[in-house]
């Protein structure tokens, strides 16, 4: 009976090391895994203002956030008329063309395939858009995935029109 | 392992090898008891660790010079290139030793699935040396981004994203293996301080590798157990240490033609061009040795299921040892077996080829053809065979094949008789 009681407080006392230890082992471990994660002064670098004035209809322009290429294009009135035209249902990731372009005049896209990550080329591929070379994905003229493996349309980034010719990206 | 008690010859080495048996274990190694019949399939474990030594040798001193920076890695390679001593060879011996080694790798891997080398009792020396052949993955492909040229840069982006594709976490995964948004300089520092990390882990290995080989000792082209210490076996030194030397001075004469002849064939132009994250190269490609898992990627529609797959692709070699549940080891008394074994290479081979191809039209459909069979051949045909191939029979000793050849003891008897001058009749 005695015997038993002691097993018992014995096991308990060996859980309760275990229990504490592995606690332990896990915080000192922690600062060692996130260390790696995206550092202060990288996510202090969270937005860009980008002057648009000189871009013309049907010219596209690229600048990086992030690291990351966003393209801001000026669309023509066929591409608009065109990405509107789109039935969602024909639609990988269905997505309205106006949900996507606040203005229809100007799309702004993180420009990064949503596959593996290189950057689509501009006026290529079956829908005269974007098209990227890596494995072969191609998008339309609101970004939106059409054909090939990427799985969701291209990312639009927050943003805003600060005035008539300036887009704050971030 | 040989069984004799060793003991060194002079007092000092006894003291000494009584308390570091260093003299114990080397003596061992040279007297490792080795197949009379290795052939020379065999002598590919000794070129690996003579690369991998190369690798890290000339690691080292490149590691003198480089300089880890988004804005100084690429000029840093340029200055070994041209101002360094000797940098352009180290360097060039650094990049193509590195093709060597996986050359070295797939011919180790392929003799090893030839022989049935996975099957019981070596599956522990299978799956070690497939964590070091996954170690020397992720160590070429860390090493790839260093110079941080326009397919460094690319190809780290796309690899890096596979994990993208991982449900809910994906994206968590990327920024902290990048240490941000995008590939960036976060990501070169631990790419190189990995790299040179890994192929110390894979000495590690290795040493494991080979303490596994040494239990149940050598596989053979028979594929029947030998008895240890016996006719059958002979000593590792001189004996197999002279074939190994032989083979390793073929191969390195390849190695060497690559590295004064043609140094950038198996590179990338596009590698000397600095990495720009705007512009990606209209064709980017991975280093040749991992075209096959890369075409495995791009044949599945589908960007987790591609993924998946390719994984898969190299985690099922792990199950080999139990999916290919067949007694007869050698591929040689197994009729059936050995022409899969044919086409499992043909298509191991197309893939690569086609991972070098764009993703479009005939291309994809072949991809998808050979990814296909890859799997047929380990999930279906494998475990099917060991159940009903009929298998040759198999000779009781090595020394069968040779001494079932018809004549062969009257024809080595008149052969040496000549020789000796006696008559055939009388010579024992």
């Amino acid at each position: 009976m005695s015997n038993e009681i002691k097993s018992k407080r014995r096991d308990f006392l060996f859980t309760a090391t275990y229990t504490i230890g592995a606690v332990g082992v896990g915080a000192a471990i922690w600062p060692l895994v996130d260390q790696m994660n995206p550092d202060s002064s990288v996510k202090a670098l969270s937005t860009t203002e980008v002057d648009v004035s000189s871009v013309e209809p049907g010219k596209t322009i690229t600048v990086l956030w992030r690291g990351k290429p966003i393209f801001i294009r000026r669309r023509t009135k066929s591409e608009i008329d065109e990405a509107a035209a789109v039935n969602l249902k024909d639609l990988k990731d269905p997505e309205k063309d106006s949900d996507r372009a606040k203005n229809p005049e100007w799309l702004v896209m993180v420009g990064v395939c949503t596959h593996l990550g290189c950057v689509p080329l501009g006026d290529r591929g079956d829908y005269k858009a974007w098209f990227c070379p890596c494995h072969g994905s191609h998008y339309d003229t609101s970004g939106r995935i059409r054909k090939g493996p990427a799985p969701t349309n291209l990312e639009i980034p927050k943003y805003e029109f600060v005035d008539n010719k300036t887009i704050k990206i971030g | 392992m040989s069984e004799d008690k060793y003991v060194p010859e002079s007092k000092l080495a006894q003291w000494f090898d009584s308390r570091l048996p260093l003299l114990t274990l080397s003596h061992h190694l040279r007297g490792y008891p080795t197949p009379k019949n290795l052939n020379y399939w065999w002598t590919f474990g000794g070129i690996l660790t003579f690369f991998l030594i190369v690798q890290i040798v000339t690691g080292i001193i490149l590691a003198m010079h480089y300089v880890a920076h988004v804005d100084l890695a690429f000029n840093s390679i340029e200055h070994i290139m041209r101002n360094v001593n000797y940098g352009w060879l180290i360097r060039y011996v650094h990049a193509n030793g590195s093709s060597m080694f996986f050359l070295a790798v797939y011919i180790h891997i392929f003799r090893g699935l030839y022989y049935g080398s996975h099957k019981p009792p070596r599956e522990m020396i299978w799956i070690t040396g497939l964590i070091i052949y996954l170690l020397m993955m992720a160590t070429a492909f860390m090493g790839y981004t260093l110079p941080w040229g326009q397919m460094s840069f690319w190809a780290a982006t796309v690899v890096s994203n596979l994990f993208g594709a991982i449900p809910l976490i994906g994206e968590n995964i990327t920024a902290w293996l990048w240490g941000g948004y995008s590939l960036d300089n976060p990501t070169l520092n631990r790419f190189y301080s990995l790299h040179y990390l890994f192929p110390f882990l894979i000495f590690a290995l290795v040493i494991l590798h080979i303490w596994a080989l040494h239990v149940p000792g050598n596989n053979n082209p028979i594929g029947i157990d030998v008895k240890k210490n016996s006719k059958e076996t002979m000593s590792f030194h001189p004996y197999m240490v002279m074939k190994d030397l032989l083979a390793m001075l073929v191969f390195i004469l390849i190695f060497f033609g690559f590295v004064f002849y043609a140094p950038n064939f198996l590179g990338h132009p596009d590698n000397y061009i600095p990495a720009n994250p705007l512009v990606t190269p209209e064709h980017i490609v991975p280093e040749w040795y991992l075209l096959p898992f890369y075409a495995i990627l791009r044949a599945i529609p589908s960007k987790l299921g591609g993924v998946i797959f390719m994984f898969a692709s190299i985690f099922i070699l792990i199950l080999l040892p139990w999916l290919d549940s067949s007694k007869v080891r050698s591929a040689a008394f197994r009729p059936l077996y050995k022409k899969f074994y044919w086409v499992l290479v043909a298509m191991v081979i197309l893939l690569g080829y086609l991972g070098a191809k764009p993703p479009e039209g005939i291309y994809v459909i072949l991809a998808r053809i050979a990814t296909t069979y890859y799997f047929i051949h380990f999930l279906i045909i494998l475990p099917v065979l060991g159940r009903y191939e009929k298998t040759d029979p198999l000779p009781t000793s090595i020394f069968d094949p040779v001494l079932d050849e018809p004549n062969i003891v009257d024809k080595f008897k008149k052969t040496a008789g000549e020789y000796e001058g006696e008559k055939v009749d009388t010579f024992k």
